[in-house]
């Protein structure tokens, strides 16, 4: 996202913000305009986000805000002021085992091949899940749509929701 | 759980989950735009806003915005400016004018670099640029190709002309062939068909970070090709390539919008020496739709001649080919390297390719997911269809009378390049089993003869493409100015584990895994005891990296080659410690036995500790079982497959939707079927958002309109379907893996079934075609006309 010229003659001045990021809390003073996915990626140093469009369209940034996903570059730092987020980072530990089971399908199903969608992509799949622990192709498909993966075909990120939804449902790795 | 556990021997051919997974689902990733160094600053680059000017550039203004550290035009480099580098001399007249990486007193397309702006942070350096003042004269921007070719205005007037170059093949053998159609009752049939210019839109964009310690210079960068850009920059800014290392680290896609050497790695490396700082660029989505090149953008002017029996007597091919603003590394190439692929898998007498390349005020073009082949793929598999059609045959049927046997392998093709194996028949009869053909010839006749508002139509596509870059030789005959080798380097460690060093590198597609399974198998030793070394200049040197599906052809063959480097080695160090004469030891699973006796044996690891250890070697011999091999290959290798893709559409409304696709590929010998599978699931998606989604479009003053992800519709999962995919396995015989490529598979096969398949369903309204992309709009204005009595 480079940020839009009309914005350079803002007003500079920071304003503090509290945030609890992948369950640490952190405070900072920032820009007005700074956008979330910045405000992980340059100031907390959460790389695991990455960034693929200055339009909201791809879904490469996407994180959750207060157990919704949401893009995190259409949302400024100073919006996420006393919320929760989860970033990629903080949904698992690295350990194999500890791997959430969407992280766990995708890596089974081959969902992923350069992987740059892959964060946004594990984040949007686990919130359709917890609004539909049980979803149809379709409604996978349906559910998806606002993340772009370049590399996949979609095919296998599709079978990997499906399996995470079989993990998630029959309790073996809730 | 791995299979490897248990049987290491076996990783060759199994579908295990890959290796580079475990850090990019966790988000440890190092994309450029995640890495920093101490004291690092931000560039960003003022772009020209019109397709054509004079320019006059005034950057003090922005000079004294806050957190700028320098801002610079063409005018503060001067000839260390250099140019942007083109490496393809297709023809020994071609027209090669000189575009420097920022604009000099001339912009030619939207989005071409004028200044750069160094601050201290992302924001800042983004806002200077707005200060930057900037008097443009506006020229008259050359937008269309037919245009373009009349000369009437120049995008480069130093060299009087828009065409690059023009060649012609002789057109008699054609000539003779159409007489001969005509004269018994065959058929001559010619069309137009319009290759649209597509955005490689790898989702990472580039990014490009530039630290400079002492006389040294260390480039990280969003790139295919770390060893070619050390060679580039090294040339064009001075810094000796033995002092200049070239990291491509996490990389997240390329599609071959990552093969060239821009104005941001060139400057960059200017800027980091400059001002003695590390200099960090991070390319936004519209910035990487106006720089990074397009792909296709040809017209094709295609006319067969057949025999009423529906044998192919003629091909001829007449191309104009958008070659944009500029030349880059492989820009002129492209269209070439589709001159040998048109006649595909078909037998003719003659054949006859013109093509002329333009110079136009647009994105300058270059290779993108299968390069010159998707064009000429698409143009013959319509043709075939059409010829089908014409004569009242299958589209398959058409095809197997002219394809060639597969008792026929080796075989020299029309164009002149030798297939070494093949067998069209069995992946058709597989794709034809798969896809159900019968069953959906037949609904959609009944559906024909209900007259349903939703039709469903058929298309066909056989192909094959030359993958396996390339025989040095012949890219030297060709007029590209590199080798076509691969450099591998095993090293092996006192406890038995691998090191493998690649100088092909990864963007997606495995190396990693593929690679550990190659020298698993290779050396018996687990899978998990490779560790592949690629993407660093430092430390593999040599290479020639990763395009055009030679990854595994090329790269995994040095590897083989290297691994039998060491175990030929270590045999000598077995029979030594074993006593034993090394002709009469035999070598599996990780142990050497003396062949005929259960008795003494020893292991590779043993093997390698004893060598490295070197207590006890045979006199003379180097204590280390190291070994590297630079592979050229022989010839190029030819994939091939069937793909059937069946449409629904509504023909009240155009709205057209894949209701099946099935595909069956035989790329030759597979290392990891998993990765295939994906690697033909990216492509079909890619080739299908040709045929149905994508276009870059471009307004009368050269003005991009599709210029973010809002207005060039990327597929999401949403807009496209599973698929059934097979595979047959026909082995390469000129590489000692047998394997052929896959990277571009789906993309080059997929665009022409998908539009066959439209066609396919119009044909009874009189519709022959329809351009791409079949958009809803153009299916149902299509129809209507069709309607309407006009074609
Ligand atoms: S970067 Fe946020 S949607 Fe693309
Ligand atoms: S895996 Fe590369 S973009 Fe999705």
């Amino acid at each position: 996202m480079s940020p839009s010229s009309c914005t350079a003659r803002l007003e500079k001045t920071l304003v503090a913000i509290n945030v609890n990021v992948d369950g640490r809390s952190a405070s900072h003073d920032v820009e007005p305009r700074l956008l979330l996915v910045h405000y992980l990626r340059d100031v907390l140093g959460k790389g695991g986000t990455p960034v693929g469009c200055d339009t909201s369209n791809c879904g490469a940034c996407t994180v959750s805000l207060n157990g919704q996903s949401v893009k995190s570059c259409t949302v400024l730092a100073v919006q996420a002021d006393g919320a929760d987020v989860l970033t990629i980072e903080g949904l698992a530990d690295t350990v194999d085992s500890d791997l959430h089971p969407v992280q766990e399908a995708f890596r089974e199903c081959h969902g992923l091949q350069c992987g740059y969608c892959t964060p946004g992509m594990i984040m949007a799949s686990v919130d359709l899940l917890k609004e539909n622990p049980n979803p149809s192709e379709a409604e996978i498909r349906e559910g998806l749509e606002g993340n772009l993966c370049r590399c996949t075909g979609y095919h296998n990120i599709v079978r990997a929701v499906q399996t995470a939804a079989a993990a998630m449902g029959s309790g073996v790795t809730a | 759980m791995t299979v490897t556990d248990k049987e290491y021997e076996s990783a060759f051919g199994q579908p295990l989950r890959r290796k580079e997974d475990a850090h990019l689902i966790t988000g440890q990733t190092r994309w450029v735009d995640n890495l920093s160094a101490p004291g690092m600053l931000y560039a960003a680059y003022l772009r020209s806003p019109m397709a054509h000017a004079k320019i006059r550039v005034n950057t003090e203004p922005a000079k004294s915005y806050p957190g700028v550290v320098a801002v610079y035009s063409a005018a503060d480099f001067g000839e260390a400016q250099a140019v942007i580098p083109d490496a393809w001399t297709v023809h020994p007249e071609m027209k090669k004018p000189v575009m420097t990486p920022l604009a000099t007193d001339e912009v030619r397309y939207v989005g071409e670099p004028i200044a750069v702006v160094v601050a201290e942070t992302r924001y800042q350096a983004a806002d200077a640029l707005e200060a930057i003042d900037v008097d443009y004269e506006p020229l008259t921007a050359v937008v269309d190709l037919e245009e373009a070719v009349k000369d009437e205005a120049l995008v480069h007037s130093s060299i009087g002309t828009n065409t690059c170059f023009y060649i012609e093949s002789p057109g008699e053998d054609y000539q003779a062939a159409k007489a001969r159609a005509e004269s018994e009752g065959g058929v001559v049939i010619s069309r137009r068909f319009r290759q649209q210019r597509l955005l490689p839109t790898p989702m990472e964009p580039r990014a490009v970070l530039v630290v400079p310690t002492m006389d040294d210079v260390t480039v990280y960068a969003a790139t295919q090709i770390p060893h070619v850009l050390r060679l580039l920059l090294a040339m064009l800014t001075g810094q000796p390539e033995h002092k200049l290392r070239v990291v491509a680290p996490d990389v997240g896609g390329g599609f071959g919008g990552k093969i060239n050497c821009l104005t941001e790695e060139i400057i960059g490396v200017h800027l980091a020496r400059r001002l003695g700082r590390p200099v960090k660029w991070t390319e936004s989505r519209s910035e990487n739709f106006l720089q990074m090149h397009h792909g296709r953008a040809q017209i094709q002017d295609i006319e067969i001649a057949a025999t009423r029996e529906g044998k192919l007597l003629g091909l001829k091919v007449d191309l104009i080919a958008d070659l944009g603003a500029g030349l880059r590394l492989f820009t002129a190439g492209v269209p070439m390297f589709g001159a040998a692929m048109f006649n595909a898998i078909y037998k003719m007498d003659a054949y006859q390719f013109n093509c002329r390349t333009v110079f136009t005020n647009l994105t300058p073009t270059d290779a993108y997911r299968g390069a010159g082949r998707p064009e000429a793929t698409y143009a013959i598999e319509r043709m075939m269809d059409e010829l089908a059609a014409e004569l009242g045959m299958d589209p398959i049927e058409v095809r197997r009378k002219n394809w060639i046997e597969h008792h026929e392998f080796p075989y020299t093709t029309i164009s002149g390049s030798v297939y070494d194996s093949g067998n069209y028949e069995a992946a058709t009869d597989r794709a034809v089993e798969l896809f159900d053909y019968d069953a959906l010839r037949a609904e959609q006749k009944a559906r024909r003869e209900r007259g349903d508002r939703k039709q469903i139509g058929i298309g066909v596509s056989t192909f094959t493409e030359a993958c396996g870059l390339a025989p040095s030789r012949v890219m030297g005959q060709l007029g590209v100015g590199a080798g076509g080798w691969e450099r591998a380097e095993i090293r092996v460690t006192l406890t038995g584990k691998i090191q493998v060093v690649s100088g092909s590198t990864p963007h997606g597609q495995g190396h990693w895994t593929a690679w550990s399974q190659l020298v698993s198998d290779k050396l018996g030793v687990p899978f998990e005891d490779v560790e592949l070394l690629a993407g660093d200049t430092a430390t593999g040197p040599q290479g020639m990296d990763t395009y055009g599906s030679r990854s595994l052809v090329v790269g995994g063959s040095a590897i083989v080659k290297a691994c039998d480097k060491v175990i030929e080695k270590a045999k000598r160090v077995a029979a030594h410690t074993l006593e034993a004469n090394p002709d009469d030891l035999e070598f599996a699973n990780g142990v050497f036995t003396v062949k005929g006796s259960p008795g003494p044996q020893i292991s590779f690891v043993e093997v390698a500790a004893a060598t490295q250890l070197a207590h006890n070697l045979p006199d003379g011999m180097e204590p280390s079982l190291n070994s590297a091999y630079t592979f050229d290959p022989v010839n190029l290798s030819y994939p091939h497959g069937t793909h059937l893709c069946a449409v629904e559409i509504d023909t009240e409304t155009g709205w057209t939707e894949i209701y099946r696709y099935a595909c069956v590929d035989d790329v030759g010998t597979v290392v990891n079927p998993m990765i295939v599978e994906g690697q033909i699931h990216g492509g079909l998606v890619q080739g299908i958002a040709q045929a149905l989604f994508e276009e870059a479009v471009y307004d009368d003053a050269g003005n991009l309109i599709t210029g973010t992800l809002v207005d060039y519709l990327v597929p999401s999962a949403a807009d496209v379907p599973s698929f059934l995919t097979d595979r047959t396995e026909t082995p390469s015989t000129d590489n000692p893996i047998g394997a052929k490529g896959v990277g571009e598979a789906g993309c080059i096969a997929s665009t022409p079934a998908v539009v066959n398949a439209i066609v396919d369903a119009l044909r009874p309204l009189g519709i022959n075609d329809v351009q791409m992309p079949c958009t809803p709009e153009r299916v149902w204005r299509a129809i209507q006309s069709a309607k309407g009595g006009a074609a």
